[in-house]
């Protein structure tokens, strides 16, 4: 063959059996990127979309004009914070044990990740409304959702909401601001943009918020939302979690040659920012911002969450035959609740032995909710849901034929 | 001869095509590096380079539409969509664009392309990972669609479609993959290395599309069905004790019409069982066709056992699969007649 046209794959910089490696990675110094004016314009985003917003620093320090911004004097809130971030992920350790137990089917955790939905949550108020993916559980968690209730649906046994007929962690919790779930990745990213839509044309002033997998910007809803976010200027907030990893494929399969994925939104006209994910005080910041951006009626903006996922990506996943063993460890960005609880110490707020103290009140929390819920059921000992209820609310009402086939089931 | 499971099976049947043919290229999402989420293309992106096996982003749509270019191009893409449930963003591109490209050029271009995806439930995976929408393929003209139940017709079936001059959606009982199913899902799972059908040639064979098999020979009553549902139709007959007789239809398009009239003409009764929701299903088609050309031979109705009309729940899951018995309150009601 004499041509020279060759195709390029994206390929991870460390594979199993190699040292993990980010050097790579551009992470600048906490502190260095100015506050943006709330109707910026996304020719003025551009340093803010290609870089990283960094509240803590390497020592645990609260630095530059984002920290100044944030002005959070209230530790208690930090505490919260804290302490949601724990809890998301004690559940998912005792979720995923639960799991390899034979209790229930299936499960995705977010370990590494809590900082994002635990943070994002602090600044949404009743009425808005997010459209998550299955890894969002912390924006439920931060806000409070009943811990039978997200367990109930775990084991879909009687304490399930949703009555068994969704997979674990694909919750749908209106009144908490949690739009159902669905397996379909970035197909919610449009309804957000829609929903968001609707509130501005029936009047109110509440806010939708799509979040979609760095893997799933690749498909088609995801630019389906940036256009039509782009083209009515509603006032939604597109998240992008960047967790480095589509189950097996690396992040650099969807990012092809784009720089990041706050840049993809650029292109639309639409402001993005991109912001350490693993930074609890720079999640509340951008969150902060982008919040009063869009509640001000200055439309659109787009942030993308740089983070790791430590964990497999669910449970029936190996992540150790695509990765190296060790990478989390190497993620240079650090623990969420180690890099949030270095802060606090740090500022006279908290200690080690109130850490431990915390955690042991956390845990026995869960596991009081965990035995609770697993008495009505679990998978090695169902008690399941009627039988009838697999054909309520496929309808507002029960056309014929399908009572008919509930007839021929016998319920 | 060596037994394989169905997932080897498929594997094997991919590993022929690319030694044999420099023009077959196999993606989709995660099937190069780690060899897909059911491990069907495991090791075949190191024994064949990642121009030949290779990961998409999750876009199903491009994973479609990119092989339809190369089709057209004179490529043979063999495509994953890593479960049949998120085959919808694609479904324009299957439906309007490669499954019309021939008729449209005058046969100036033509898309020879296979779009495999797991199908169908008794896995736990609730809505999204459990559909069967063969119907909304058997619906298009210009495709073809395949569904294997055993190991032997997997490679065959799929080196076929490999070659076939026409896109072919190729459907695969997930809960197939590893053993065969009779419904009963507190037996011990079964295994293809016992099992005779999960014995597999070695090397290049296929399975013609558009024919049937025979999976048991009766006298009193056929089963038309295809998929996970033979083997629980095999074990519904062999727990009434009723002389049936089982055709795997393997091709859901075109339909082995032969096959199946031969069949009825010989019982006299009918039952057609699938997966799938009820209404518009497939079964209504075959059902048609049977009383269009058997209706004289006919002993009692038709009957089909079918999914319910609802979606698949994740929980009630054995509620929803139709198991041993309804297929054997079907077999009464067919034979009281
Ligand atoms: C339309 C569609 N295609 C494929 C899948 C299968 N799938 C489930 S999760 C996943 C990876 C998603 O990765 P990403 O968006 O990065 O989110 P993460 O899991 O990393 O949080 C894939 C391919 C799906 N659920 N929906």
């Amino acid at each position: 063959m004499t041509s020279h046209i060759k195709l390029q794959f994206a390929h991870p910089p460390a594979r199993p059996g190699d040292k993990p490696d980010f050097s790579s990675l551009e992470i600048p110094q906490a502190g260095t990127l100015p506050v943006l004016a709330h109707d910026v314009a996304a020719q003025d985003c551009i340093d803010h979309a290609n870089s990283l917003v960094r509240v803590l620093n390497d020592a645990g320090e609260a630095v530059g004009p984002w920290a100044e911004y944030l002005a959070l004097e209230d530790p208690d809130a930090l505490r919260s914070g804290l302490r949601d971030m724990m809890k998301s992920r004690i559940i998912d350790m005792r979720m995923m044990n639960a799991q390899r137990q034979g209790k229930m089917s299936f499960y995705i955790q977010g370990i590494g990740e809590e900082a994002v939905g635990c943070g994002f949550q602090r600044y949404l108020r009743k009425g808005d409304m997010n459209f998550p993916t299955y890894r969002q559980q912390g924006l439920l968690i931060a806000a409070g959702y009943p811990l039978e209730k997200l367990m109930g649906q775990f084991y879909s046994n009687s304490f399930d909401p949703l009555l068994g007929r969704q997979l674990p962690t694909l919750h749908s919790a209106r009144e908490y601001g949690y739009f159902t779930v669905s397996g379909n990745l970035g197909t919610q990213y449009v309804h957000a943009v829609g929903w968001a839509m609707a509130n501005a044309l029936t009047g109110q002033d509440t806010i939708a918020i799509g979040w979609i997998g760095d893997g799933s910007t690749a498909a088609n809803d995801f630019h389906t939302a940036l256009l039509s976010a782009s083209s009515y200027w509603p006032p939604v907030i597109l998240n992008v979690v960047n967790n480095q990893w589509a189950i097996s494929t690396y992040t650099g399969v969807a990012r092809g040659h784009g720089r990041t994925y706050a840049a993809r939104a650029l292109g639309y006209g639409i402001p993005a920012i991109r912001v350490d994910g693993n930074d609890y005080l720079a999640v509340l910041a951008a969150s902060k911002w982008a919040t009063e951006r869009v509640r001000q009626g200055h439309g659109a903006v787009l942030i993308e969450w740089y983070t790791y996922r430590v964990g497999a990506h669910s449970s029936s996943d190996d992540p150790s035959a695509y990765r190296p063993k060790d990478e989390a460890k190497a993620w240079p960005l650090g623990d969420p609740i180690e890099r949030l609880k270095q802060h606090l110490i740090l500022i006279d707020e908290w200690s080690e032995a109130r850490h431990v103290q915390a955690e042991s009140e956390i845990l026995a929390e869960v596991i009081e909710v965990q035995k609770r819920v697993e008495a009505a059921g679990t998978m090695l000992d169902p008690q399941p849901i009627p039988g009838a209820s697999l054909f309520k609310g496929v309808y507002a009402d029960t056309p014929e034929h399908i009572r008919r086939q509930r007839q021929e089931m016998g319920v | 001869m060596a037994n394989m499971t169905m997932i080897e099976a498929l594997r094997d049947a991919m590993d022929v095509m690319l030694s044999r043919d420099p023009k077959v290229v196999i993606f989709g999402e995660d099937v190069g590096y780690f060899g897909g989420v059911f491990r069907c293309t495991a090791g075949l992106q190191t024994k064949f380079g990642e121009e030949r096996v290779f990961d998409t982003p999750i876009n199903e749509s491009a994973i479609v539409g990119l092989g339809i270019g190369m089709a057209t191009q004179g490529m043979k893409p063999c495509v994953e969509i890593q479960f049949a449930d998120y085959m919808y963003p694609a479904y324009d591109q299957i439906t309007q664009e490669a499954a019309r490209i021939r008729h449209r050029s005058n046969e100036e271009f033509s898309c020879p392309m296979v779009i495999r995806m797991p199908t169908g439930g008794g896995i736990f995976g609730g809505q999204t990972h459990s559909q069967s929408p063969e119907a909304l393929f058997t619906h298009v003209a210009g495709l073809k669609v395949v569904q294997p139940a055993t190991p032997y017709d997997a490679k065959g079936l799929l080196i076929a479609s490999i070659e076939d001059p026409d896109p072919v959606i190729f459907l695969e009982p997930k809960r197939l993959y590893n053993g065969p199913f009779n419904g009963d899902h507190k037996a011990p799972s079964q295994n293809w290395k016992n099992h005779p059908l999960g014995q597999v040639p070695e090397g290049y064979y296929s399975v013609p599309l558009g024919k049937a098999r025979i999976h048991r020979e009766g006298e009193a009553v056929t089963i038309i069905t295809y998929g996970t549902m033979v083997f629980v139709a095999e074990a519904a007959v062999e727990k009434a004790g009723i002389d049936a007789e089982i055709i795997d239809l393997r091709s859901l398009l075109p339909l082995d019409l032969a096959a199946i009239e031969e069949s009825v003409r010989k019982t006299g009764r009918c039952i057609v069982l699938h997966e799938a929701t009820k209404t518009s299903g497939l079964a209504g088609e075959i059902i048609a066709c049977v009383q269009e050309a058997c209706f004289y031979h006919l002993e009692a109705p038709i009957q089909r056992v079918t999914g319910w009309d609802a979606p698949y729940p994740h929980a009630l899951e054995w509620d929803y699969f139709p198991g041993q018995d309804r297929v054997r309150r079907a077999l009464q009601a067919v034979m009281e007649v």
